[in-house]
């Protein structure tokens, strides 16, 4: 009897620490993706361009401190800075851009010069734009791609309208995306509601905890 | 009764079993959050996490987005400010669930240093306010004084972060030199079956309220390795060269009792220096609305939340340790061996912890560069 109940407390202790340590902070930047696929005119995918918005709160604190001509308003130039220092700090995290292509994974360069973000006065939030070239063009009869932050410190989701754009695609390749779990609901909803010629058939909603595209060229 | 050989493979199963553990959960901690040192991120996205720790996640990153909707709205609407308050506090009690607000170590703090349940609320509640604290001072100063970068804040938070780790290493090492000689002290007496009766079944009685320190203390070593200056100064008159031939151990009261509140203000700062990211992010944004001082209340409030939750799981820690001590009171000296086996994995958990945070393996908010 008192054996058992020196080893419960010795569980129960234990176990404590086990949950404590095992808990996670969750994410305080949102972002909101909007990419695009972009295709060579021979049929082959070159690269992803991105559009990422953030949420209103991490907006304002990102831009905290940074002279702006306008207050309240930040032009692309003011800006440049603070788009370097975030393209350069999404390198280590791979760009939260993972791809496949027929099953393989597939490599990404650093971001082109191109890059940009932009400020939305209204709703105060920065949206970075960036294009990943991949690192040898590829054809591929199904690509994969997940935009997501394995550590959930940032949390990626589609925009709720034209998440996902092919540009350049061959004709017959279909498009299809997979939201995160959270939202299924709520989007199988909104995509019920949608005006039937408007939906694309094609556009599937998944169960998955990523952001999934996925694009098939039979 | 059982003989002593069976009691002590009792006492030994124990220790391992906790110890084990104890190492689980960190080796846990340390795979699920492998940051940008750690592990190569696999291609599988991780699986959100179930049960009432999924539920206790997926709450707080609901109230959390709810924050900036209501300060704007403050602005122009005062009852949105009390709105703001409350849903501070919910986020709060539910945010503390996760590493950055020092649970594991204060709870481990409180298990190896024999803490009353008082000191533990104590430091729990000292802690989440001194980060709350540091929060409103890294704003209120870089922020709205100097008007400083997010990238210069950010700075600013990982100097405060890396001296806060260095500290709870500091800490745990302090303890694990003091139990660990306490415990080899204790195992050393009970090799000697003639002691077992002797020496260790009376002197455990008294753990908690006497202080006799006309017996060796051996605690030179902890001055000379740390810089807790709060020792008794009687203490400094101990012959050293006694420490491992005497059969007593180290005292509890050592640690706990009178000039321990000194000693519990270095796992206050150790823990609230850290300055919650939270707290900052809703501080500049209420600060870039005209908002700062709701932001400060804001902060505040969220603190008293976050204590009540740790203050909860380091009453648990008591309440086991107590348990465990009720039962080990019973079991004479290997029972005694037992308690002081779990403060030494305490004590082992709170460097590990240190040690893991200011590594990078065990990340508790980090703040991408973006």
């Amino acid at each position: 009897m008192i054996r058992r109940i020196f080893f419960c407390g010795l569980a129960a202790c234990a176990g404590l620490v086990t949950a404590i340590s095992a808990a996670q902070a969750h994410p305080h930047i949102w972002v909101t993706v909007k990419s695009e696929l972009v295709y060579a005119p021979d049929g082959t995918v070159t690269g992803v361009r991105h559009a990422w918005t953030f949420d209103d709160m991490f907006s304002v604190f990102a831009t905290q401190g940074i002279e702006s001509k306008k207050k309240g308003e930040f032009t692309r130039e003011e800006l440049a800075p603070l788009a370097e220092v975030n393209v350069t700090s999404l390198k280590e995290y791979d760009f939260f851009t993972f791809a496949k292509a027929n099953g393989k994974k597939i490599e990404f360069n650093d971001p082109s010069a191109d890059y940009y973000l932009d400020f939305d006065p209204k709703d105060t939030v920065l949206t970075l734009h960036f294009t990943l070239p991949l690192k040898t063009p590829v054809k591929a009869k199904e690509l994969a791609l997940e935009v997501y932050d394995r550590e959930f410190f940032v949390d990626f989701s589609f925009a709720e309208k034209d998440p996902v754009k092919l540009v350049g695609a061959p004709a017959h390749c279909k498009l299809s995306i997979a939201r995160p779990q959270e939202m299924s609901a709520a989007l199988t909803q909104q995509f019920s509601q949608m005006p039937a010629d408007q939906r694309d058939p094609s556009v599937t909603i998944g169960t998955e905890f990523a952001n999934k595209i996925s694009v098939k060229c039979p | 009764m059982r003989s002593v050989g069976a009691r002590r493979s009792i006492a030994d199963v124990a220790l391992l079993v906790a110890i084990l553990l104890l190492a689980a959960g960190l080796i846990d901690n340390a795979f699920a959050q492998a940051g940008p040192f750690g592990a190569p991120r696999t291609q599988a996205p991780a699986a959100p996490v179930g049960g009432v720790l999924g539920w206790v996640f997926a709450k707080q990153a609901e109230f959390y987005r709810q924050f900036s909707g209501l300060i704007r709205a403050s602005k122009a609407d005062g009852s949105a400010a009390w709105s703001l308050l409350g849903l501070s506090f919910l986020y709060g009690i539910f945010h503390a669930a996760g590493p950055g607000h020092g649970k594991a170590v204060i709870s481990s703090y409180v298990v190896a240093n024999d803490e009353t349940w008082t000191r533990g609320v104590v430091l729990s509640f000292a802690s989440a306010l001194l980060q709350a604290l540091v929060a409103v001072v890294v704003v209120g100063i870089a922020a709205a004084l100097l008007s400083a970068t997010a990238a210069t804040m950010g700075r600013a938070v990982n100097v405060i972060e890396i001296v806060s780790y260095s500290l709870i290493i500091l800490i745990g090492v302090r303890l694990l030199w003091v139990k660990g000689r306490a415990f080899v002290a204790l195992l050393r007496t009970l090799h000697r079956p003639a002691a077992v009766g002797a020496a260790v079944t009376p002197h455990h009685h008294g753990d908690l309220h006497h202080h006799h320190h006309d017996h060796a203390h051996h605690d030179h070593g902890d001055g000379h390795a740390h810089h807790h200056h709060d020792h008794h100064h009687h203490h400094d008159a101990h012959d050293d060269a006694s420490a491992w031939g005497h059969a007593h151990a180290p005292e509890p009261e050592e640690l706990s009792g009178p000039g321990g509140w000194r000693r519990g203000l270095s796992a206050i700062v150790a823990v609230g220096l850290r300055p919650c990211s939270g707290a900052i992010l809703v501080l500049v944004f209420a600060l870039a609305q005209g908002l700062f001082w709701t932001g400060v209340a804001s902060t505040f409030v969220m603190a008293v939340g976050t204590a009540i939750t740790v203050a909860a799981i380091a009453s648990i820690a008591v309440a086991a340790r107590a348990w465990a001590q009720q039962v080990a009171d019973a079991r004479s000296g290997y029972g005694m061996l037992a308690m002081r086996g779990i403060e030494v994995g305490a004590a082992v958990v709170i460097i590990a912890f240190g040690a893991l945070l200011l590594t990078g393996y065990i990340v508790t908010e980090r703040m991408v560069g973006i």
